[in-house]
């Protein structure tokens, strides 16, 4: 009876376990197709873009000369770099991205602190207007500030590429939410040894969100690098022009050269795909944070 | 003394806030108004702006008739219109693919990173780059979908023509929808899906296994209505960024062609500001896709805790 009974017990484990098989192989088998769909295009690409003109005007036989380039045509970087002034793109997009980055975090964090942690009058009221921005379209606030570029003589600088991005109620928000979860109790010590706000602003909160500032600092550079309509709208000269508008006025010119396309997308996707693999767990992280998209 | 410290702490914080506080009222909350200012204006940006009443909403929404028909006064605003609408059908198959992938992740698989990385990878590349790249792989000819749709069709033995993609009115769309679910699929949501199964208590499922619950009856008696918070997040933020999507594939890849099949609000927007300077009318259609993302707001608020199951 009671061996039975084990044994009973034993034919159902194994079939529990092989059930738990199947299902563990169909999750790989649903991660390894979508893997598969996510890398091609981009293999694609790269294969592209070491191409010869004439090879991307041949019908591929198969998988492999689709994928595997016959030849490595190198010179395709250098024909992309030097056609259009890459270089230029490439040093506006840095000095755009570094300064937005820096302000942003700056002035987020400041007023962060505020939020989180000062009481004075109209705060709640405040910050509920900042959460309330959050929802509205952008280009409801970019026409007049469009406007306001081209009142200023903006067009075509440095400060309309970087002053109106720097202001965001993203990063405060994001912020503040952290700075909420800290403990209070060291806070409440300095202010006992007489510690004003800003020296706690500076030696207590900020070191303790390191990892929420590193958040902010690669969500601003990144969407920074990618921005398209701003700085479509207020650059008109290929020197103010930053990568992603560089890349587009590429396409526009050589509309059917597309090694050399394919040559100048990996190199504006390329520093962005290095900082991603290094900093991915600071994107999980702030979406933990906020449960909101950057 | 406490009152002196309350208003040096008001002090304080008014500081702490000045330099973002500044900027967001320059750059954020007057802009919001002045656009609805402009919006009752008729204004090209080199000439004073000059007052026309409610014209642009009347030529935006309005309809008159025309040899006995009732005629939108702008009926491309409600072709671009439904587009916008259009594209967004793309979200619930996009949402559904999203926690297929994130319900796959959850199961202790080796390599999770690595898949992460990679279902991550098209949602945080520039968007520009992306658009090429499609551009070029939607190529009727020489791309790479209509090569492999060659060779499939090749392998069942007949000949099949891909399609035209981009350069065809019926399919036009579908390329951008197809496109969207290949760079949203492992991105943002998946991660939300992937928190929100990472949430569920594992007694639960141990509870439902004692009573014999099989996979599918586990799913749709816990999973389900466990994520269900999150479904309702993500579809109103997928709706929302709808409202405001397809520039870049416009502007970039189709030019908001053919005959107007894959232009956006958006890029309408775009081109009423930016190509015909004409600033007023744009504030117009800016404002009435904020009073849409309002409306789809409430609803949020309204239903969103009474629509999903804790």
């Amino acid at each position: 009876m009671e061996i039975d009974k084990s044994l009973d017990r034993a034919k159902h484990r194994s079939a529990a376990q092989a059930k738990e098989r199947t299902l563990r192989i169909s999750a790989y088998v649903v991660l390894i197709i979508g893997a598969l769909s996510m890398i091609m295009p981009f293999l694609w690409m790269v294969t592209t873009s070491l191409k010869t003109l004439n090879a991307i005007f041949v019908q591929p036989k198969n998988w492999i000369q689709m994928f595997v380039p016959t030849m490595l045509v190198w010179q395709n970087y250098v024909d992309a770099w030097t056609k259009v002034p890459f270089g230029q793109f490439y040093l506006n997009s840095i000095i755009v991205g570094m300064a937005v980055t820096v302000g942003q975090v700056f002035t987020s964090s400041l007023a962060a602190y505020a939020f989180a942690r000062l009481t004075f009058p109209g705060r709640d009221k405040l910050f509920f207007a900042y959460l309330a921005t959050m929802m509205i379209p952008g280009s409801v606030t970019m026409i007049p500030v469009y406007v306001l570029m081209r009142v200023f003589r903006w067009v075509d600088t440095y400060q309309a590429l970087i002053i109106p991005a720097i202001f965001s109620a993203y990063g405060t928000f994001m912020l503040r939410q952290f700075f909420m979860t800290l403990p209070k109790d060291l806070e409440d010590a300095a202010k006992i040894d007489g510690c004003g706000f800003f020296r706690i602003y500076m030696t207590i909160i900020l070191p303790l969100s390191k990892p929420a500032l590193a958040t902010l600092t690669v969500f601003t550079f990144m969407g920074n690098w990618g921005s398209f309509m701003w700085p479509l709208l207020v650059t008109n000269t290929m020197t103010m022009r930053t990568l992603p508008i560089g890349l587009e006025s590429f396409k526009t010119q050589y509309s059917t050269d597309w090694h050399l396309l394919m040559a100048g997308s990996v190199m504006v996707m390329l520093p962005i795909v290095i900082i991603f693999i290094f900093t991915q767990r600071y994107f999980v992280e702030s979406i933990k944070l906020t449960g909101v998209k950057g | 003394m406490a009152l002196k410290a309350r208003a040096k702490e008001t002090l304080a914080a008014y500081l702490f806030l000045s330099p973002n506080l500044i900027g967001f009222i320059i750059f954020t909350f007057l802009p919001v108004f002045v656009s609805l200012f402009l919006s009752f204006f008729k204004y090209d940006i080199l000439n004073p702006p000059t007052f026309i009443g409610v014209k642009n909403f009347v030529d935006l929404l309005g309809f008159h008739s025309e040899a006995g028909k009732t005629v939108a006064n702008d009926p491309k605003f409600w072709q671009y219109l439904w587009n916008t609408v259009f594209l967004m059908f793309s979200i619930p198959l996009c949402m559904m693919a999203s926690l297929g992938l994130a319900i796959a992740l959850n199961r202790k698989i080796k390599g999770e990173s690595v898949f992460r990385t990679l279902f991550f990878l098209p949602s945080i590349c520039p968007g520009v780059a992306i658009a090429i790249l499609w551009l070029w792989i939607l190529n009727p000819e020489f791309g790479m979908l209509n090569n492999m749709i060659y060779w499939i069709g090749k392998l069942l033995g007949f000949d099949l023509p891909g399609p035209l993609w981009l350069n065809s009115l019926g399919w036009s769309k579908p390329s951008l929808m197809l496109m969207n679910l290949w760079i949203g699929v492992g991105g943002f949501n998946m991660i939300l899906y992937l928190a929100a199964l990472q949430g569920i208590p594992r007694d639960f499922y141990e509870a439902a296994e004692i009573d014999g619950a099989n996979g599918w009856q586990k799913f749709w008696a816990i999973t389900w209505p466990q994520i269900s918070p999150t479904t309702f997040f993500i579809f109103i933020m997928s709706i929302i960024g709808g409202f405001q999507g397809g520039f870049m594939q416009a502007y970039i890849m189709t030019g908001g062609g053919p005959g107007g099949a894959t232009t956006t609000i958006e890029y309408y927007i775009f081109n009423n500001l930016y190509t015909w300077q004409n600033a007023g009318y744009a504030a117009a259609i800016a404002w009435f896709l904020f009073l849409v993302i309002f409306v789809v707001s409430i609803i949020n608020w309204r239903f969103g805790g009474k629509l999903v199951h804790y």
